[in-house]
């Protein structure tokens, strides 16, 4: 993975000490809170219900086991043990000190890491595939550009004052695990007849209170032209972007209102200027970065096969944890692991220092030292080999990591909600909770297929809820919290935006409501091989609105 | 009725204005204002206390009495009065001071 170099060292700890001396500036009273709040924000340090909270950046969601040992460490020293993973690839930590924030940022300066720009109205972490380097399915790894496009973004002297935050996420597989399309600008990384690498470019996908899906302004951009080409969108965005009504300041809203011909005009205008200029990206600089996210050394592993054979017969547990969160690598002897944080009952997303400091350990043991952090809120080890699985497993199961239920409907997305947040209307972690436990039968689970549940606490959804097959969005209403249920969004290549069913429901009805759906789609459903996804887009909201409020049609 | 709410600046914790002219860390102690005259005192004394650098994010809140018991009007700031309700040994609810409310 990247390594910094001498200059990225002096950067971040410039930036740690420019950050102290504001801190104490403010703390001395030398700088209001009006003029502190835009610059802690840039560090990534948010006021929220019960204390500050401190978003610090894994780069598409990448890190080693050193690093993460640091992260338990912050857990443990400065918060109360724990820290949450988001929607994107980021940790949070929900109670740290101001007067301490110099100090954190010092320890993750040490293991090259830090919280510049995880929020504020400038370019944030730029997300790429959780499965980017391991996946069978993958055309080229999409990280090196990741990386190209974090050096380009930090500190940039133009666009660090833009009318909103701005969220890029690369793909490097047809089939979209970084939801692109809801992101500002979408990368899917390809190839072209020559076999040349470059990208299609999505702009103008978000999600919060008006949810778009992205348009594609350009089927394929060289790579090379990667960097002109952003600095052309962003240009763009920059000088016509709103900066008069906070929620219409998105790049979004600016391609609704200039419409998708014109606007891609505005940007191929601006791309014609900079094409071949000083922001082309050279070959060698390319591999130069490339050469960071170099394989592993993958020795082959046959005993594999075996192996897992023997282990599927001995343990019921270690078969279910097979067959739903180990995915297919593209080396035969290998496989990608997701370790789900979304225990039965748990808090979505969350992780203890001592869980934390054991996924160290078992990615310098097991997995080439790599971890990544997914957008659905959990953790991989992109490469184990298929003879450790048993070993990961069983050690997994020691620390409370084992539930064996990617990808279905207790593998919840959720944010922290009124529970932690200042912007929220209505809980989620409890709604989480609650939903789990009712559907807490593995094999249910598995009857119930893919089935991916995302819970916003607010109409901001940082939880993703518009692109959740099932979606939660959370309101108040007359000063209680009611819930509103959307079905049928997506966030992979088939995006798809979720369509309210109905009038909400107050929490004590919510998770009955949920099962009413499930207990529908099953009925309804051509074979157990047909998802909630494509049963729904088949057959349509009505015999799903029809279960859930025909009755009361029936009592009026 | 109303209190006046904030966040330390040095740590971010909850806080509010007392009936002793001092910031509290439980919601118990708090001043209540029960007339215009008094909202407006207590909003001068959270613009100064913020101007002093004692605190950020001065706010007005609306409360109810409960028996003796203050307990805010909106469930955000009961929680925010508490602590997160899926982690009863975090925030003020673990406390050995801390008084359940409504």
């Amino acid at each position: 993975m990247y390594r910094y170099d001498e200059f990225d060292h002096t950067f971040v700890q410039a930036r740690v000490a420019e950050l102290r001396d504001q801190v104490e500036r403010r703390l001395a009273g030398e700088i209001t809170e009006d003029q502190f709040k835009p610059l802690r924000l840039m560090n990534g340090v948010y006021l929220q219900l019960h204390a500050y909270m401190l978003r610090v950046a894994i780069p598409y969601g990448t890190l080693s086991g050193r690093q993460m040992r640091m992260l338990a460490h912050i857990a443990r020293t400065y918060d109360k043990g724990y820290g949450h993973f988001t929607t994107r690839q980021n940790i949070q930590y929900n109670w740290p000190a101001l007067a301490d924030i110099p100090a954190i940022l010092d320890d993750l300066a040490s293991v090259e890491m830090h919280a510049i720009q995880t929020s504020g109205n400038c370019i944030r972490n730029v997300t790429a595939d959780h499965f980017a380097g391991a996946a069978a399915d993958e055309v080229a790894d999409p990280r090196p550009y990741a990386e190209i496009l974090r050096q380009w973004s930090s500190v940039h002297p133009e666009f660090s004052y833009l009318p909103r935050k701005f969220k890029i996420a690369v793909t490097g597989a047809e089939r979209d695990r970084a939801a692109i399309q809801v992101h500002d600008i979408g990368l899917h990384l390809k190839k072209e007849a020559s076999g040349a690498l470059g990208f299609a470019v999505y702009v103008g996908g978000g999600q919060g209170r008006t949810p778009m899906i992205a348009k594609k302004i350009r089927d394929f951009l060289p790579e090379a032209d990667l960097l002109a080409y952003c600095t052309a969108i962003l240009r763009v965005y920059n000088l016509n972007g709103r900066r008069d009504n906070k929620y219409k300041a998105r790049i979004k809203i600016l391609v609704h209102e200039t419409g998708t011909e014109e606007l891609t005009r505005q940007v191929e205008a601006e791309f014609a200027h900079l094409k071949d200029g000083a922001l082309t990206l050279p070959e060698a600089d390319i591999a130069a970065i490339q050469a960071y996210f170099a394989p592993p050394a993958l020795v082959a592993r046959p005993e594999g096969d075996a192996a897992v054979t023997q282990a599927r017969l001995d343990s019921r547990g270690f078969a279910d944890w097979l067959g739903q969160n180990v995915t297919t690598h593209r080396h035969p002897d290998y496989a990608a692991v997701t370790i789900s944080l979304k225990g039965i009952g748990e808090v979505p997303g969350d992780a203890t220092d001592a869980q934390m400091d054991a996924v160290a350990d078992l990615a310098e043991r097991y997995a080439f030292d790599e971890i990544r952090v997914s957008h659905e809120q959990n953790l991989i080890l992109p490469h184990v080999a298929r003879a450790d699985l048993k070993a990961v497993y069983d050690r997994l199961v020691e620390i409370g990591l084992a539930t064996a239920n990617s990808n279905l409907i207790s593998d919840i997305i959720a944010c922290p909600g009124l529970d932690y947040c200042a912007l929220a209307n209505a809980r989620s972690i409890p709604v989480a909770q609650d939903i789990s436990r009712r559907f807490a039968s593995l094999e249910r689970q598995r009857e119930i297929g893919e089935l991916k549940l995302k819970i916003s606490g607010c109409i901001n959804a940082c939880g993703h809820h518009h692109v959740g097959h099932i979606g939660i969005l959370g309101v108040e209403k007359k000063g209680a919290e009611l819930y509103q249920i959307t079905l049928g969004g997506s966030g992979d290549e088939n995006t798809s935006i979720g369509e309210i069913v109905g009038r909400g429901f107050p929490p004590e009805e919510l998770t009955d409501a949920i099962e009413t759906i499930v207990d529908t789609y099953l009925a309804l459903r051509l074979d157990p091989a047909e998802r909630f996804i494509d049963a729904y887009r088949r057959l349509g909201a009505a015999p799903f609105k029809e279960a859930l409020y025909a009755g009361e049609a029936k009592a009026a | 009725m109303k209190v006046l709410t904030a966040n330390r600046l040095i740590d971010g914790e909850v806080v509010w204005y007392g009936a002793d002219e001092a910031w509290i860390e439980l919601i118990d102690g708090a001043r209540i204002a029960r007339d215009k005259a008094a909202e407006e005192m207590l909003q001068a004394i959270g613009k100064a206390a913020l101007a002093d650098n004692l605190v950020v994010d001065v706010d007005l809140i609306d409360v109810e009495l409960q028996g003796s018991r203050i307990v805010p009007t909106r469930l955000r700031e009961r929680i925010r009065a508490a602590g997160p309700t899926n982690h009863r040994h975090h925030g003020k609810q673990a406390r050995p001071d801390f008084a359940p409310g409504a």
